[in-house]
């Protein structure tokens, strides 16, 4: 199952931007990739029925298609995403960002939603994740345990799912980062667990580990100018994984 | 359809006195129709004319070898370098937030940024300055709440960052209980040669009307909202404050950028406050060309509205464009990619009209430039107010005062005008675009940088309507300067001005002589800091039952970085560093009473509003400037604070709180001053910074060939707090429990608790 394109020896990974029409953080993640990545990198409008010819897509934040019912619930029934649906069932890399992550939910790509954030406010901020697994290829240039300081930007990041979709994340190990202090130590307060989200989670993988959703942005925490260039370490573990392929 | 007969009844409803239906009909030559007499009261409005103001706002410096554009477009337009033009404007909502907060507030935002992609730059980031009244009252604790969720929601979804702002919650007499203030300025950016005009060109070139159809919404939003005073009855108008739509503007925002690019677009005017009428007139006569539009064509939200309904209509996220004549096609592509209603309402004529058609009648038939230029212009009578009689502030002997300091200073450390603000602004997304390299809190003024370029841009706005109700033209100085401190503090060099002029009813003299006072007192520090003012906005009648608030002059001003990376936080870095203020004067005892009693200490501890705002001398303040920006260009400064609402003390707190590690500070202060006036008085012209002990004495030679005075105040430490007067320790805290009192002290007011 190899119908992905990489070019054998370039050591570069094409990368799809998916731009829904209130999407809002579509530039800053291309950007990052070809910017400062220099990665070749593509927009795919939300109308194309069609992926083409890409090794990884972003499904990046803001608000699709205006979020006035949950969510990201209109776009997970938009062309691309029947499209992004293939793409993932044949292994294609799939990171959400943000609303990327609460439309993987709403597709049923991930288990689980979000509620809104427990104060019931938006809120920007910088945040600490611990990596909980380094075996996807969304982390394996992390260190197990390693703390990551990657900023939030939503109203609904607080994420829930019933008990025994929980244990069943556990066992699978597709929980792969949590909201913990500084030092790496999970706690439920405001300041490490803004939102609320249940067992601290920031964010998942499917059991297949070639999909991951996540609520913090880690294109706003890749550049030293930015405040934190910690949230390369995801973007270059997917061109890792890509070209070692 | 019949319209109303037009009646001297119905011309006062409208607003219009008898002098101005004279003149409408001296424009016309016969008897306006009742649309015709709606569109004249609108754009004979306060809002849209400024009939009372304009005499006075002549008086502003406007050119500058920067100025691209000055007032009189959309918004402001200056040169920054590397083929780059950055627009901004500010513009107040405060009637709007007044009846319904949130979307007063979000429509608000929604208009700036309008204004801003109408001239085809992309807007980068959103600023607020927002005056509350005090929290005890729970009204102002709603309103504070609404305003602040309807900033957020609207910046928040079309994904522009809010980076920074002002805010005061500021006691009566200020007038802001329940008549709040909400400012937004937007910046936006692109390259010079694709600015873009709001002009009607071209005989025969088509009209087209783009984005969400016309609801009876926000009828009489500017005429009857923002141009009178408020009362009991205030609440009722809510049916005129129009709803904003954030992800239609986000699509409005995207499918016109794509829409300039193809050329094929010749003008372009946002619709927003008095709608359709003010896009269509103003369009028509700033070319010198007429307009004409069928009212049957324009898309509408619901059946059987009227052709003054749907002339007067603010309903939001609307705008006009003027395509080549043969292109349409192109235009109706993109915006149809992108979802929207665009169609074909009219075309640009050569004979100077407006001309509403529907059905085929003509409706109105008015001189598009007379309409839009010559209202009348008032020379209204002005005097100053009767003189106050006021108790100044009696200074304790130093020694009693000195054991309520640790106190005080607690309590001014957690009152919501002095307290960190991350309330408000962690519900702002400050981050979005990746340009934000100082966000709220880190810096004097925040810092965007330029993608693809070394540059930088710094914004701040600023003002102290307090210190201007004291002395307006003071007050209206001190703003200015303040601003300009705020970008020399991050490095950036002070570049042009923006203006949001909050008052209240100017046909009260009093008012007016406010009014009058501040335009002269911004225009003199205006030159003499080298920045042009290239547009703003005029808000009256801010009144609630006769009573007036502050004269509140908002100044937003745009600064340059050459080099982003050079910018300065307001964080001291590391412990051991040396702490040095620079500027300020050795103040005489003589007249601090009065200056003293005007200051965040006055109002928080002592509830007094009374004596005179800090005396200002512009020459040394400018020369302030100069020396800060060369010892960063020196790169000597690792951290960089003015000294402004709290004075001393404050200052050295919050660059102590700002650093993530939380680096406290130990000074040594001396002299016959009272000790609370030295702590928390808020003498102007001064601004702290941290120094490497190396660079101290080239930093000292320097200030001296700037005739500036520098001192070294003491050292940053790894956690203590101290403070030394004439030899005595006077306040010896954990910086931590400080940070604890001003971290929380605005989320515990706004969640309920007591002061």
């Amino acid at each position: 199952m190899a119908p992905l394109t990489l070019r054998p020896g370039s050591g570069q990974v094409k990368f799809g931007v998916v731009i829904f029409p209130g999407s809002n953080c579509d530039h800053d993640a291309f950007h990052v990739l070809r910017d400062v990545l220099g990665q070749p990198s593509e927009w795919i409008w939300h109308q194309s029925a069609e992926i083409g010819h890409l090794d990884a897509v972003i499904l990046p934040g803001g608000f699709s298609y205006g979020d006035y019912l949950r969510t990201g619930a209109i776009a997970s029934h938009s062309p691309v995403m029947s499209a992004v649906k293939k793409f993932a069932a044949r292994g294609g890399l799939v990171l959400g960002i943000c609303n990327g992550f609460q439309i993987l939910c709403e597709s049923g790509l991930l288990p689980g939603a979000m509620l809104r954030n427990r104060r019931l406010k938006f809120l920007c901020r910088f945040v600490h994740l611990r990596v909980e697994n380094t075996d996807t290829p969304f982390t394996g240039a992390c260190q197990p345990g390693q703390v990551l300081k990657i900023p939030i930007a939503h109203m609904e990041g607080n994420y829930f799912v019933d008990e025994p979709a929980r244990r069943e994340l556990e066992h699978n190990q597709q929980i792969i980062f949590r909201y913990a202090t500084p030092a790496g130590e999970i706690a439920d307060d405001e300041e490490t667990n803004p939102n609320g989200a249940l067992a601290n989670i920031a964010g998942i993988s499917n059991p297949e580990r070639n999909v991951l959703g996540l609520m913090p942005h880690p294109e706003r925490a890749s550049e030293p100018l930015m405040g934190s260039t910690d949230g390369l370490a995801i973007f270059q573990s997917m061109i890792a994984s890509l070209v070692t392929k | 359809m019949s319209e109303p007969a037009v009646t001297a009844d119905l011309v006062a409803q409208h607003g219009l006195t008898a002098e101005e239906y004279e003149r409408i009909k001296q424009i016309l030559g016969r008897t306006p129709t009742f649309t015709e007499l709606g569109i004249f009261s609108v754009m004979w409005s306060e809002h849209c004319s400024y009939k009372s103001s304009k005499v006075h706002l002549k008086r502003l410096p406007t050119a500058g070898p920067q100025v691209l554009q000055g007032p009189g477009e959309n918004a402001g337009v200056v040169d920054i370098g590397d083929g780059l033009a950055a627009v901004f404007k500010i513009e107040s909502h405060n009637h709007p937030s007044f009846v319904e907060p949130f979307q007063g507030a979000a429509t608000g935002v929604g208009g700036i940024l309008r204004d801003i992609f109408t001239m085809g730059a992309r807007p980068i980031a959103i600023l607020d300055a927002l005056r509350f009244g005090s929290l005890e009252d729970t009204k102002n604790r709603s309103i504070a709440e609404g305003v602040v969720s309807g900033i957020a929601f609207y910046g928040n979804c079309i994904g522009v960052p809010t980076v920074g702002g002002e805010v005061y919650f500021e006691p009566e007499p200020s007038g802001y209980s329940h008549n709040p203030l909400v400012n937004a300025l937007c910046l936006g950016v692109a390259p010079k040669e694709k600015i873009f005009f709001a002009r009607a060109r071209g005989v025969g070139n088509p009209v087209i009307y783009v984005g969400a159809k016309t609801g009876r919404d926000g009828i009489h939003g500017a005429s009857l909202l923002a141009s009178a005073e408020f009362d009991e009855t205030s609440q009722q108008k809510r049916p005129n404050v129009q709803i904003g739509d954030p992800f239609l503007e986000k699509l409005l925002l995207e499918a016109l950028l794509e829409a300039l690019d193809t050329g094929a677009i010749v003008g372009l005017q946002d619709m927003g406050a008095a709608g359709l009428t003010c896009s269509t007139c103003e369009m028509g006569a700033r070319e010198g060309t007429g307009i004409e539009i069928e009212l049957e064509k324009v898309p509408q939200r619901e059946a059987g509205m009227t052709p003054y309904e749907i002339m007067l209509s603010e309903s939001q996220e609307r705008m006009l464009a003027v395509a080549e004549k043969g292109r349409e096609k192109e235009i109706l592509d993109v915006f149809r990619k992108w979802g929207l209603d665009a169609v074909l309402i009219g075309q640009v004529t050569g004979d100077g009209k407006l001309r509403v058609r529907h059905h085929g009648e003509v409706v109105a038939e008015i001189p598009a430039r007379p309409l839009a230029d010559d209202c009348p212009v008032y020379h209204r009578p002005l005097a100053p107010p009767a003189p106050r009689r006021e108790q100044l502030i009696e200074f304790a002997a130093p020694d009693a005062a000195a054991r309520n300091l640790r106190d005080d200073f607690l309590r001014l450390l957690a009152s919501p005008t002095l307290a960190s603000k991350r309330w408000i602004t962690e519900q702002y997304d400050y981050s979005v675009r990746t340009n934000t390299v100082l966000s709220p809190g880190q810096g004097d003024a925040a810092v965007l940088r330029l993608k693809g370029t070394r540059r930088g841009l710094a914004l701040t706005v600023d003002g102290n309507g307090r210190y201007c109700h004291l002395d307006p033209r003071r007050g209206a100085m001190l703003a200015v300067a303040e601003a300009a401190r705020n970008l020399v503090a991050v490095g950036a060099r002070p570049w042009a001005v923006t203006n949001c002029l909050n008052f209240g009813n100017p046909e009260k003299p009093e008012i007016l002589w406010q009014f009058s006072e501040v335009i002269d007192g911004m225009a003199e520090a205006c030159r003499v800091f080298g920045t042009p003012v290239t547009g703003g906005n005029v808000s009256f009648y801010n009144e609630t039952r006769g009573k007036a608030i502050y004269p509140t002059p908002v100044i937003g001003m745009l600064g340059l970085l050459e080099d982003v990376e050079a910018r300065i936080g307001n964080g001291f870095r590391r412990p051991g560093n040396a702490i040095v203020l620079l500027g300020g004067r050795t103040t005489e005892r003589q007249g601090l009473e009065r200056t003293f009693s005007s200051s965040e200490y006055a109002v928080r501890l002592r509830g007094v509003v009374v004596g005179a705002p800090p005396e200002i001398d512009l020459a040394y303040e400018k020369r302030v400037h100069d020396c800060c920006l060369e010892l960063v260009r020196r790169s000597y400064v690792t951290a960089a604070h003015d000294l402004s609402d709290g004075g001393l003390l404050l200052a050295l707190a919050e660059g102590s709180f700002a650093a993530a590690t939380r680096v406290g500070a130990v000074v040594t202060l001396a002299g016959d001053l009272p000790l609370e006036a030295v702590c928390f008085g808020e003498e102007s012209s001064r601004i702290l910074l941290e120094v490497d002990e190396k660079h101290l004495a080239d930093l000292l030679r320097i200030a001296a060939q700037y005739q500036v005075e520098a001192r070294q105040l003491g050292w940053t430490t790894a956690g203590e707090f101290r403070v030394h007067f004439n030899g005595k320790v006077v306040l010896d805290e954990d910086v931590n429990l400080l940070a604890e009192a001003w971290r929380t002290g605005l989320t515990r007011r706004m969640r309920g608790a007591a002061a």
